[in-house]
């Protein structure tokens, strides 16, 4: 956590129970948890099916074999990196809605490049660098477009990302069904499939690569780093926080929300690079598989808090892996984890909506009969 | 329809937004409400609107007393306001604008309606097209809009709060005469204005808020000397001022033309010398920002040259003018200088000259440690921006500003801060002007221009004085200027 916000210098109980207490916040966080659960179960409880009987399922799907806890790593691995860089475009106070679109423009390019040196006779570890590297910038452009759009266009980067999302999937349709489709006919299953050499290694009889494992932890570090320690991190939340105020201060507004977009592009490029390298070996439609958004929602779940990415993405993947097994055994259908996800998500905001706004009744009670700082002679603004 | 507000108070937090204000309207009269930004003149309008409700106090209609719980509440007991900037829809028809508030159903009879408005519209004197789009009417229609809109909901109190914000003169003087007009016919006026010129043409009295308080009421003909005594009177006084010898020169504008929305300053000439300082005195929105924002690299001239230390810098970005010595700050400290949410240790580690690429955080904390027993700010490294009082942020803005700047343009550096910090603040500023600095500052207490200036331009309504020598001015020829009194 930024020590920005654990503020104990000043340990009165008037200011601990402004910021609010860490155990108080904690108890809210796991209320919110709570009720989530309470949601989702009278859902189930409508659909007909058992609740306690369904989260059981889904524990089991998650951590009840090696095999199904190695597939929730797989997942794990684009959240990581989705939701590592998403924090820097919010630290910025930008909605990179265009995640999505940017891990397929991440996998389009990796798939270029695969494509385009796996018949010549350079060393399979070059090509799979070069095509991730690809996948990199393939991501960054997408992202800098949508930041360019926003800068010089007027464009709302929500509305812009979310037009470039859809020309992504768009572009990759178009490639799958056109000039890219399997000898004969092409199909919704993707691609020609790569060869095994040209795929990142895997544990042995797992689908888990220690390769993408790596970057995905490497990622989330990264950017804690970043946004805690470095001057560019400050700058980003300064621009982030108050972009006139940061603009006067000195620092170069439009420059770093441009640099913000292009570091979230970045690593969700990264991420559809992986998913083409070490996950499904081709390029296929749902290539993103809604990771972006889930990114998104994991940055806004843990209040754009760094520390807490890897442990949250860690529950959404499980979620997700556990929740394949409902349809076969209960015949549910598998978006319950996201029924689950997003009211995990709703309810954390309105915890926290409420928390703030009784704050705000309690200070403005202790600030109306005396003055809490300095008293103000002079009138304010009216 | 007589209006009588009974001692009124409205507190923000720690803020007397309204501190007891009793002011009596007779029916028929343009009564004007004076006063400096954040005098309490908005926060008194919006209470009797309906808007908002004050903390005590009674409001008066007729001699009854009336409850207003809403806007449309007050404008059932007769009371309409006409805001700032026209609350109307752009997208529609002039008669569907007047519409909506309607009572009635769902069902519109839109040509039953709009003969009623036509007729009323001819009876109280506006000359409308029903069916032109708004979106096509120039700032005073849709004001004339609004004004038939609330007439024709039966409002007999017209409150209009600086209703002249953005319209051409012609359009001004319209606005005067179809509101004489109102009142002959038994309407009650309450015009709210910063502005003297206006209230001395329309207003047939006027009442003067201060500090959230009615300091005076007066009635034509007005003395323009003694209307701006009590908007500008400070209770008290600080010690004497402190002259310093000039040295070389730092800023030169030259023949310098700057524009923005209706004010356009003009053939401005200016030499400012190392430790000099130069006050800006005028009404709110003469034209003093837009010269601080020009200096500052915020507002590019429209003509001539804008010289620091021999380079010529106009055209140039602002952050080209802070790198080469120019700090700007700004009078909204927490909307433009500081960043809530951020601490202070962030704010001057964001201000560090040669930062490198990690924060050590230790390092940034001992500085901020200093800075604030530097400047005697009353807060913590790890306090955020929005936590510190008014005075304090004010210390913040200030000790964030960098230390070689040697132009310093400063809005409003005091504005709204206890004695001690204003006191305190112009310490701080002296001491970095005579160590070869220079400041240009603009301010609406005239006791702070002839303390701490040395040389004052006073604005009226765009146009700009001669330097006036501080020394050798007094209060009320500086009162006597802002009110558009010739050299």
């Amino acid at each position: 956590m930024s020590d920005a916000r654990t503020s104990h210098s000043t340990p009165t109980r008037l200011r601990s129970l402004l910021t609010g207490d860490a155990w108080i916040n904690f108890g809210l966080q796991i209320g919110a948890l709570i009720l989530a659960f309470l949601l989702t179960s009278c859902i189930l409880l409508v659909a007909g099916a058992p609740p306690f009987e369904a989260y059981k399922q889904v524990f089991l799907g998650a951590v009840g074999s090696v095999t199904s806890f190695s597939n929730v790593l797989v997942a794990w691995v684009p959240l990581l990196l989705a939701a590592a860089g998403v924090l820097v475009t919010f630290a910025a106070g930008l909605w990179n809605i265009g995640v999505e679109g940017q891990i397929v423009l991440g996998a389009v390019l990796t798939t270029w490049v695969l494509r385009l040196l796996q018949d010549t006779a350079i060393s399979p570890v070059v090509i799979i660098l070069l095509a991730i590297l690809a996948g990199v910038v393939g991501g960054a452009l997408w992202a800098v477009l949508a930041g360019v759009l926003k800068t010089f266009g007027g464009v709302n980067e929500i509305f812009g990302g979310l037009g470039l999302n859809f020309v992504a999937t768009a572009l990759t349709l178009w490639l799958i069904f056109g000039p890219w489709k399997r000898p004969g006919i092409g199909s919704m299953s993707g691609t020609e499939p790569f060869p095994e050499r040209l795929g990142l290694p895997t544990m042995a009889g797992l689908r888990v690569s220690p390769w993408s494992l790596g970057l995905g932890i490497l990622a989330v570090i990264l950017v804690f780093v970043l946004l805690e320690r470095t001057y560019f991190g400050l700058r980003l939340k300064a621009v982030g926080k108050n972009t006139r105020a940061a603009f006067l201060l000195g620092v170069p507004t439009w420059q770093y929300g441009l640099l913000a977009f292009l570091f979230c592009g970045g690593l969700a490029g990264l991420a559809g690079a992986i998913q083409v390298t070490s996950v499904y070996h081709r390029l296929i439609p749902a290539i993103s598989s809604g990771y972006g958004f889930m990114g998104l929602m994991i940055g806004m779940l843990i209040a754009y808090r760094a520390i807490w990415v890897a442990p949250v993405a860690l529950f959404f993947a499980a979620l997700n892996i556990g929740s394949i097994q409902l349809p076969i055994v209960l015949k549910l259908d598998s978006t319950l984890s996201g029924v689950l996800q997003g009211a995990l998500v709703l309810f954390v905001l309105l915890v926290e909506g409420a928390r703030q706004r009784y704050m705000r009744r309690v200070r403005m009670r202790i600030a109306a009969p005396t003055t809490l700082e300095a008293p103000l002679s002079a009138s304010g603004e009216t | 329809m007589e209006v009588q507000l009974l001692d009124i108070r409205k507190h923000f937090g720690p803020i007397k937004a309204n501190d007891g204000i009793s002011l009596s309207v007779p029916a028929g009269t343009i009564q004007g409400i004076l006063g400096e930004n954040g005098a309490g003149k908005s926060t008194l309008m919006k209470i009797l609107s309906g808007f908002q409700p004050a903390d005590n106090g009674s409001i008066l209609l007729d001699g009854r007393e009336v409850a207003m719980k809403s806007p449309a509440d007050a404008l059932r007991l007769g009371v309409g306001m006409l805001h700032q900037d026209p609350l109307d829809f752009p997208a529609m028809r002039v008669a569907d604008n007047l519409l909506i508030g309607a009572p009635g159903g769902i069902r519109l009879h839109r040509s039953q309606l709009r003969a009623s408005l036509a007729e009323h519209a001819r009876s109280v004197g506006l000359a409308l097209d029903l069916k032109a789009d708004v979106s096509s009417l120039t700032v005073s229609e849709r004001q004339q809009v609004e004004l038939m809109r609330l007439l024709w909901l039966g409002a007999r109190v017209l409150i209009l709060d600086e209703p002249t914000t953005g319209i051409s003169a012609a359009q001004k003087a319209e606005l005067f005469s179809t509101l004489r007009r109102l009142a002959e016919r038994g309407k009650t006026v309450i015009f709210v204005s910063h502005k003297l010129e206006e209230i001395q043409e329309l207003c047939t009295r006027v009442a003067v808020l201060k500090q959230g308080r009615l300091v005076g009421e007066a009635t034509p003909p007005y003395s323009v000397r003694q209307l701006v005594n009590m908007i500008f009177e400070r209770e008290v006084t600080p010690g004497a001022r402190a002259a310093c010898a000039p040295g070389g020169p730092i800023l030169k504008l030259s023949s310098l033309a700057v524009e923005r929305g209706r004010i356009r300053l003009e053939g401005l000439d200016l030499e400012v010398r190392e430790t000099e300082t130069i006050g800006l005195a005028g009404m709110e929105g003469s034209g003093q920002s837009l010269l601080l924002k020009a200096c500052a690299g915020l507002l590019p001239p429209v003509e001539g040259r804008v010289t620091m230390l021999g380079q010529e810098l106009a055209g140039k970005p602002y952050h080209y003018f802070k790198r080469n010595g120019v700090a700007y700050v700004p009078a909204a400290r927490l909307e433009e200088g500081l960043i809530a949410g951020l601490t202070l240790t962030d704010h001057f580690l964001l201000t560090q000259r040669k930062p490198g690429f990690f924060i050590d955080r230790e390092k940034g904390r001992s500085i901020a440690q200093e800075r604030i027993a530097e400047f005697n700010i009353r807060g913590t490294p790890s306090n955020t921006a929005e936590s510190l009082s008014g005075g304090n942020q004010q210390r913040a803005l200030l000790a964030i500003m960098k230390p070689e700047a040697k132009l310093m343009l400063l809005e409003h550096p005091t504005r709204g801060l206890d004695i001690e910090s204003v006191i305190y603040v112009w310490r701080k500023l002296k001491e970095r002007c005579n160590a070869g600095g220079a400041i240009i500052f603009s301010s609406s207490d005239l006791d702070e221009l002839l303390r701490y200036s040395d040389r004052i331009l006073v604005f009226f309504a765009g146009r700009v004085s001669t330097p006036l020598d501080a020394d050798s001015t007094s209060v009320e020829e500086l009162g006597r200027l802002i009110g558009g009194g010739s050299v």
